[in-house]
């Protein structure tokens, strides 16, 4: 086969088609990727537009510009529109586009993951951009603290539109992670060990598993505050013994790790960039990697440091002091890393260096000042001042935007196939530069002289007018300078001559193809066997090209890629992936419609959309495997592989691995949320408490145990071959969940106080609830076996889906036991 | 070193950094030892500076060979050990700091207690006969330490007179105290510090400072 019409046929097979209907069904890593990042860029613009018109209300003292209801709707979208449609969008969007290419694969983990991931970000983001444009946008600060975002004191749709809206967006981010550790953890190069991997692979690992983590708290306390706001139950109302301070414990516990989250990718493209614009390779990759990993651990022990004047211990806030503090030296580690690259190589000022450059002043200036704000005492003063203001945007400006637009240059050849026109890139980044310098250097001194963040006027009489009135001149020649570069990246698009192959003579994966990337990325996988794969071997895209790489034949229109075992990046098996389906855009689209629901009040019509999603759940799953016998298959160089069904270890079990993670952090946060609420709440305890329920706790425990040891003999059954044992044990594990279902709804029903009441009972029904929800998923999963096995997806060896089942009825049962521990301990305490 | 810290602290406040809500024109001692700490932290962060772009730039001379040093200066000396001792320091340095201003049992400790409201603030003081009541207006005696007992009624508030002290929240169901005092007497500006809804911008306060004649009138009852 030659290499031409190698590529028309891998072209047929992983394309997507023309039109409307490519762009409703396609699930390729490089269609999805660019629309994230084109969609992350709108909202960045929309973003920016609020923000200057936040300058123009604050140029002048006593400005009637803006009231302060419009005001507050300002800077709440500004900075949700920036943290949740822009930052965390624009990585993810990189993410899905770069990985599969850097890694020598041909597409993520879960393509139909990606696209459903996409469709809920853009869907929820709209709804955000459509509440803005009626004037019903978030009021209460992007923070959303109670009680202000409570139902006495934001009556109206404002705060809801913030926590449906963000929520639905969050699940494209969990999506996201979980695909993106799966991708890297799975979908690589034969040969490419993860000390071979590239830098950037290793950021991106270490913040989506910061991810699996991070959103967990959010999205459980945006239930919480939602079901509070709906419902009546008082999670956070201090009158019935709930806390606002538990909003502010689970919205920092994942607030935090985020900045981190926006920082690291960034962080990843500089450490790729910068050594390729320095001819030579980075300094300490190990001691990088060993600094990513202190980052993620300590990340998550600093969220109290944005809690400092709530009135905790200040023996307390000594430990988060310090451990903000520490979180400076592997940040440090990394600056000096990349200073010494240039030191040992011969750096030349090319545009992305020049943004680079730009990082380094700004991202060093905006550390110094975060280790002004670790200290205890200074925050007390400049806490909620425009210091603070200044600083998050030095660090997350300097630390995300400009190593990111150095991103965009040096990796635009690669979108477009295009070089760039000279000259305009610059102008833009002097604009940027010195007009960002202009707003926010100011700010630090405005803060210091007392001006507090989130006031919509000040008088003139406080020493703060000349200081905002240069801020809003900077912020509008920066503006300038942002609307040059779009201008420049569409010139390059439509106008500009094409570029070479290899145009910075980078030695990573990625730029062993040929530009602009064709669908299926390599027409044969690479094996890596240096950490620079290009270096090593120059003529290696035209080998890949002829087909001399693994799984260069084509065979059944499969979608193949290679699965390599984690650590050693030996062949391990062949993934066969889905091709394009609407099926991600209608689940979406269902999803949509329960929050909506939930948005306008229709509570009775919420559970429509829910049967949807499951029966559309359903299906996804449903749709994938075969019914025939397979076996090995040969793989190229001589070698044969098991394909993903029959072998351990598939990404569809790797995936559920780390969406148990996410969904146990969930639960860790409600049991945490309630071991707070009794030990510091006001108004506890309860009046009234549980008072029996004993016989139905272990009716409850004994079926949960069932329903996972049944399970699990089910799908021990099912891989033996021995069809109809498990089948039989599969009914019988349906069952047992179905008693886990009832006894738990008995036990609530006939025991607990009224959720309304106490924030004691609406938080022992939360769990109640928890546990109800996860006896149905363990339950869908054992009918789910029942029914592979009468159409004869499962036979003997075929390892995945019964695997998968066993996770979740395992997990199930340990939810549930928690739950009864936690529900019944007054109980039994007393 | 610290006094000719406070000296150009003085100075600097005269030249641009005085204002009624600045954080460096200080006239309590929680102030001053914060103002103290930043001006620190402020001539560490640009020698810092001045060091990270000296050796930015430097990368960038045209050289014959490649420039020395690998790991073991780059990543264990400027990367690890340079920042670790300096916060270390600092750290130690700031711990010490907040341990003072922090509200311990002392004698003579004046104590009032302060509620937050959507967009007021209702202060109580110890009179000669009975809690006197104050809106908006916060009665202290100059030169001694004074305890607010803060809470809020309907949304989180946050305390802060800058020239004084910083910042405490008042937050609903929750009682929180912050010591301040003002060593001369005066008057000076509060602002709620937390945003709290529409009135956010408005939601000020102001402390007066009696002498010991002026706050034995205002116990008794006087308007001063």
């Amino acid at each position: 086969m030659s290499a031409l019409s190698r590529h028309r046929a891998l072209t047929a097979i992983w394309g997507s088609p023309r039109g409307w209907r490519g762009t409703v069904s396609s699930v390729n890593h490089s269609d999805i990727g660019r629309r994230f990042i084109l969609a992350a860029f709108a909202f960045f613009a929309i973003g920016g537009v609020l923000a200057m018109l936040i300058r123009a209300q604050l140029a002048t003292p006593g400005s009637a510009f803006v009231g302060p209801e419009i005001y507050n709707q300002l800077f709440t979208m500004h900075g949700s529109i920036m943290m949740f449609l822009f930052a965390i969008p624009m990585f993810e969007g990189l993410a899905l586009y770069l990985l599969p290419k850097m890694l020598g694969s041909r597409d993520m983990a879960f393509p139909r993951l990606s696209a459903y991931g996409w469709w809920c970000y853009v869907f929820g983001g709209s709804i955000l951009i459509a509440a803005l444009a009626l004037g019903v946008a978030p009021d209460s600060g992007w923070f959303m603290y109670t009680p202000l975002s409570s139902k006495a004191y934001t009556p109206g749709i404002n705060a809801d539109v913030w926590l449906l809206g963000i929520t639905f967006v969050e699940i494209s981010a969990v999506s996201a992670a979980i695909e993106i550790t799966v991708s890297i953890l799975r979908l690589r190069a034969p040969g490419m060990r993860l000390d071979r991997m590239p830098l950037l692979a290793w950021y991106l690992l270490v913040t989506a598993l910061m991810m699996v983590v991070a959103f967990p708290p959010l999205i459980l306390g945006s239930i919480l505050l939602e079901v509070e706001r709906a419902f009546g139950w008082p999670f956070f109302d201090p009158l019935r013994g709930g806390s606002p301070l538990l909003w502010q414990h689970l919205f920092w516990l994942f607030g935090h790790p985020e900045v981190y989250i926006i920082f690291l990718p960034a962080a990843g493209v500089v450490s790729t960039v910068l050594p390729v614009m320095a001819r030579t390779r980075i300094l300490g990759y190990g001691w990088i990697v060993a600094a990513l990993l202190a980052l993620a651990f300590l990340s998550f022990g600093l969220w109290v440091h944005h809690m400092f004047t709530t009135g905790i211990p200040h023996m307390a806030l000594g430990f988060f002091s310090a451990a903000s503090a520490l979180v400076a030296v592997p940040t440090a580690l990394q600056i000096f890393a990349w200073i010494g690259t240039l030191w040992k190589g011969r750096p030349e000022l090319k545009l992305p260096m020049l943004y680079l450059l730009g990082f380094f002043v700004i991202f060093v200036l905006g550390g110094l000042t975060g280790v002004m704000l670790a200290m205890v005492p200074f925050d007390w003063q400049a806490h909620d001042t425009h210091f603070v203001v200044a600083h998050l945007h030095y660090v997350l400006v300097g630390g995300f935007v400009f190593p990111m637009l150095a991103g965009a240059y040096y990796w635009l050849p690669h979108f477009t196939g295009r070089a760039r026109i000279p000259l305009l890139g610059e102008a833009a980044f002097w604009l940027i530069l010195i007009g960002f310098n202009l707003t926010f250097f100011l700010m630090h001194l405005t803060g210091l002289l007392g001006m507090p963040r989130r006031i919509y006027t000040y008088p003139s009489d406080m020493g703060w007018t000349w200081l905002n009135l240069l801020s809003s001149v900077g912020s509008f020649i920066m503006a300038f300078g942002f609307a040059m570069f779009a201008v420049d990246v569409a010139l390059q698009i439509f106008l500009s001559r094409r570029a070479r192959r290899n145009p910075w003579g980078a030695h990573t994966l990625e730029w062993a193809m040929p530009l602009p990337a064709p669908a299926y990325n390599f027409a044969s996988q690479p094996r890596v066997a240096d950490g620079e794969p290009l270096a090593a071997d120059p003529d290696l895209p035209l080998r890949l090209a002829r087909g001399e790489g693994y799984l260069a034949e084509i065979r059944h229109g499969w979608r193949e890629t290679m699965a390599v075992d984690v650590t050693t990046g030996a062949v391990d098996h062949v993934i066969i992936l889905p091709g394009n389906t609407r099926l991600p855009i209608i689940t979406a689209l269902a999803t949509g419609c329960f929050f909506l629901a939930l948005l306008f009040g229709f509570y009775w019509l919420a559970p429509l959309p829910l049967v949807a999603v499951t029966v559309l759940g359903w299906r996804w799953a449903w749709t994938l495997g075969w019914r025939e016998e397979i076996g090995p298959v040969p793989i190229g160089a001589g070698e044969t592989a098991l394909t993903h069904r029959e072998a351990a270890g598939a990404p569809g079990w790797w995936g559920s691995v780390f969406l148990l993670v996410a969904d146990g952090t969930l639960l860790g946060s409600l049991l945490f949320g309630y071991a707070f609420l009794w030990v510091v709440a006001p108004n506890w305890p309860p009046p009234e408490l549980i008072a029996a329920g004993l016989p139905q706790g272990a009716v409850a425990a004994l079926a949960a145990l069932a329903g996972t040891v049944l399970t699990r003999l089910a799908a021990s059954a099912g891989v033996a071959g021995n069809n109809a044992a498990s089948s039989r044990w599969a009914s019988l594990a349906v069952g047992a969940q179905a008693v886990v279902i009832a006894a738990l709804l008995w036990l609530g029903l006939a025991e607990l106080p009224a959720p309304t009441g106490h924030a004691y009972a609406a938080s022992s029904w939360a769990m109640i609830a928890y546990g109800v929800l996860h006896a149905f998923i363990a339950l869908l999963c054992a009918a789910f076996i029942r029914a592979r096995i009468a159409s004869g997806h499962i036979r003997k060896g075929r390892v995945l889906e019964t695997s998968v089942a066993q996770l979740f009825g395992d997990y199930a049962g340990l939810a549930t036991w928690l739950i009864l521990a936690c529900v019944l301990a007054p109980l039994v305490l007393a | 070193m610290l006094k000719w810290l406070r000296l150009t602290t003085t100075a600097l406040a005269v030249g641009g950094c005085s204002g009624p809500l600045s954080t460096l024109d200080t006239a309590g001692s929680a102030a001053a030892s914060i103002a103290t700490l930043w001006w620190a932290m402020l001539a560490g962060a640009a020698i810092l500076t001045v060091l990270v772009m000296t050796l930015l730039a430097l990368a960038f001379r045209r050289r014959p060979t490649p420039a020395p040093g690998g790991t073991r200066l780059w990543i264990g000396g400027l990367g690890v050990a340079m920042p670790s001792t300096v916060l270390l320091v600092l750290l130690g340095f700031a711990l010490a700091l907040g341990e003072q201003t922090i509200a311990r049992k002392a004698a003579g400790v004046v104590v009032v207690e302060a509620s937050a409201h959507q967009w007021y603030w209702d202060f109580r003081h110890p009179g000669m006969a009975g809690e006197i009541v104050t809106r908006d207006v916060l009665h202290i005696p100059a030169g001694r330490p004074v305890d607010l007992r803060l809470e809020a009624h309907d949304v989180i508030h946050s305390f802060w007179v800058p020239r004084l002290a910083g910042k405490m929240d008042a937050i609903p169901g929750h009682v929180n105290v912050i010591r301040i005092d003002a060593k001369e007497p005066g008057r000076f500006e509060g602002q709620c510090a937390e945003f709290c809804g529409l009135g956010h911008a408005g939601h000020r306060f102001r402390v007066v400072a009696h002498d010991a004649a002026g706050w034995t009138a205002f116990q008794r009852g006087e308007q001063p």
